[in-house]
């Protein structure tokens, strides 16, 4: 029982024509109201991109599309040129090297720190291999380095129910490291953080730019602010504004949005 | 192999294994052979098919404590599973009647009542105890396997997926229970005689099933330890606490639920074709809705997603069981009811987790 998306593999992705990801004319609605109403957004190979808008923007939804949790009414997800994620299943979407971090943190959390990272870690993943293979020495070496990223070595042996929220929130993102995703989506990451928790977040972020395509959804502008060069305000499930922080914080239809909600 | 199967316990738990295994195949046996009938220590013969009913029972709580326990998904439906192997056995011990049965007949006497002329095409085969077993291992599991794979794909979960196994297992029901299915309607099939050749009756053919049924026993529990304890066990306990993380992960669960909903139907299948020889009869109250809920109801009260607190809470639920059929018969169903109640309140993870609170070692990680 291999899983068709097994082979596909990260190279397959073309992103020649510099972006990433293409989300063109999305609309999802829920029981007649607009959630996403004809969002157009892409993102480059790379980048790091923020995403920020009030609560109920469409920010959640729109990374539920692109994982293949929700189908969209209309529009398409282009994973490089050629892959529509809108008709492919979550595994699938996995497969081809996209990670996502739920609002949530949402980690094993009967399982040690050092098996949420073997679960997660970009390997065989159908039944039989599962059933019969054990880790090799390279996987382990990827743990560890993982381990090492998120600041959990200490931890590795312990249940992840134990671990304080905002370590749950870096065992998330490990999760996603070791799986060597080409694009993370990080639904708020610093939520629930302490100041040194949230800077030592920001570092994590702005290290992987450059070797991942990083989208970052959050509310906490200070965090923004470090780690953003190109920000895309969200407002009733559409693209309000997009470009450097400065400029989108003193537009004034952002700020109209900011006020009012 | 043996070097990865010495693996599956610690030493001080294969200690134990070892010991259990003692009393239950040397032990016993002998203080029924050597020891005379007058003296305490002596295991009456009506032992043997005792223990082996509730064997079969603690085979049934491990196959539900794989897919309940472990990977999260409560069946109310075993009892299918277990029928489907039990009538298979059974319709192989009708056969094995030959001539002998009250009507002197080739024919099972129920047909001949039923003023049948010939055996329906679905009994061919049963003649053979090749065939029989093969039905035995594939029927129940082939059977599962189609079901999940309809119910997963259509993402059917939580109490949806208990309501319709319990409705399956009713349906199924019902349909034995007509003469017309041709499995004997509600009498079943009993009045067994012998087992390839051997006589049920004999005090030495029911060691030997005995024996067989602790050997089976014993081999499923370590497969279903190396299936927990592997990577695919992780991913079912995953898929348990949080399946969307595991699906985001890049694994097609739905691969990964039918390969455990299969092989839990596939060892309930088993326990059934082990359980009717001992026990005597195969009917299809066995398909009662109640009897799939007691079969989890072993499980909550042993320690979900605790082999151990499976094969602990069949024995104990079924010791009481025949403890108040005999002093209290009216009140089971109550006393029953209020343990479920007790327990999911008070001890979430059944004995075995209240108990490995205590050992300090466990902290750390899950009772396994
Ligand atoms: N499954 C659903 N069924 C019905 N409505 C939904 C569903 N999911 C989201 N919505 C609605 O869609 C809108 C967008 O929700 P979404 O979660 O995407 O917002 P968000 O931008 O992530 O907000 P927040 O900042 O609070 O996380 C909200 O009004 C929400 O109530
Ligand atoms: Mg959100």
């Amino acid at each position: 029982m291999d899983s068709p998306g097994a082979h596909i593999k990260d190279d397959s992705i073309d992103a020649t024509h510099g972006c990433i990801l293409y989300i063109e004319g999305l609309t999802v609605s829920f029981d007649g109201f607009k959630a996403l109403n004809n969002l157009n957004l892409y993102i480059d190979d790379g980048e790091l991109r923020c995403i920020i808008g009030p609560n109920g923007a469409g920010k959640t939804t729109m990374m539920d599309v692109i994982t293949g949790k929700t189908r969209p009414d209309h529009g398409t997800v282009f994973f490089g040129q050629s892959h529509d994620l809108t008709k492919m299943t979550e595994y699938e979407i996995s497969h081809m090297g996209i990670g996502r971090k739920f609002q949530k943190p949402t980690v094993f959390l009967n399982h040690t720190v050092f098996e949420n990272l073997e679960l997660a870690l970009h390997a065989k993943k159908g039944v039989w291999q599962s059933l019969t293979r054990s880790l090799v020495g390279e996987q382990r070496d990827t743990i560890e380095e993982g381990l090492e990223t998120i600041g959990l070595k200490e931890q590795k042996n312990l249940r992840s129910a134990l671990l304080s929220h905002g370590q749950k929130q870096w065992l998330e993102i490990g999760m996603l490291l070791v799986q060597n995703p080409r694009l993370l989506l990080i639904d708020e990451p610093v939520a629930g953080m302490t100041h040194q928790e949230t800077e030592r977040t920001a570092e994590l972020l702005k290290s992987l730019a450059g070797k991942h395509s990083v989208v970052v959804v959050e509310h906490e502008m200070d965090f923004i602010r470090s780690i953003a060069n190109r920000v895309t305000v969200l407002h009733e499930g559409h693209v309000l504004a997009d470009g450097k922080m400065e400029e989108v914080q003193n537009d004034p239809k952002v700020i109209e949005v900011y006020l009012g909600s | 192999m043996i070097k990865k199967i010495a693996t599956l316990h610690s030493f001080k738990g294969w200690i134990l294994t070892f010991i259990l295994l003692g009393i239950a195949l040397v032990l016993l046996p002998l203080l029924n052979l050597l020891v005379p009938e007058e003296s305490v220590l002596h295991v009456p013969d009506y032992i043997f098919s005792l223990l082996g009913k509730y064997l079969c029972y603690a085979l049934v709580a491990l196959a539900v404590d794989l897919i309940w326990g472990y990977t999260g998904i409560l069946s109310l439906g075993h009892g299918v599973f277990f029928s489907m192997g039990g009538y298979a056995m059974g319709m192989y011990l009708m056969r094995s009647i030959g001539k002998e049965g009250v009507y002197k007949s080739d024919l099972p006497d129920f047909m001949v009542f039923l003023d049948w002329k010939e055996l329906p095409w679905y009994w061919y085969g049963f003649d053979y105890f090749a065939f029989t077993l093969l039905v035995i291992l594939i029927l129940p599991g082939l059977f599962a396997f189609t079901f999940g794979y309809f119910a997963f794909r259509s993402r059917i979960k939580g109490v949806y997926f208990a309501i319709i196994t319990q409705a399956m297992t009713y349906a199924l029901m019902l349909l034995f229970f007509r003469n017309n299915t041709g499995f004997g309607g509600n009498n079943g099939l009993t009045d067994f005689k012998r087992i390839l050749g051997y006589s049920l009756h004999e005090p030495s053919t029911k060691v030997g099933l005995y024996i067989i049924t602790i050997i089976v026993l014993f081999l499923s529990y370590l497969l279903s330890r190396y299936v927990v304890r592997s990577k695919l066990g992780r991913i079912l306990t995953a898929i348990r606490d949080a399946e969307s993380r595991v699906m985001f992960s890049g694994y097609n669960t739905l691969h990964y639920k039918l390969f455990v909903w299969t092989l839990s139907a596939f060892l309930c299948g088993i326990a059934g074709a082990l359980y009717v020889p001992q026990v005597g009869i195969i009917n299809p109250s066995e398909m009662q809705p109640s009897n799939s809920i007691e079969m989890a109801i072993w499980v909550a009260v042993g320690g979900r997603g605790t082999l151990s607190g499976a094969l602990i809470g069949a024995g104990l639920v079924n010791g009481a069981k025949s403890w108040f059929t005999v002093a209290a018969p009216d009140y089971w169903l109550y006393f029953l009811g209020t343990l479920f109640i007790v327990l999911t309140l008070f001890f979430p993870k059944g004995l075995v987790g209240f108990f490995s609170r205590f050992s300090s070692k466990d902290k750390m990680r899950e009772p396994s």
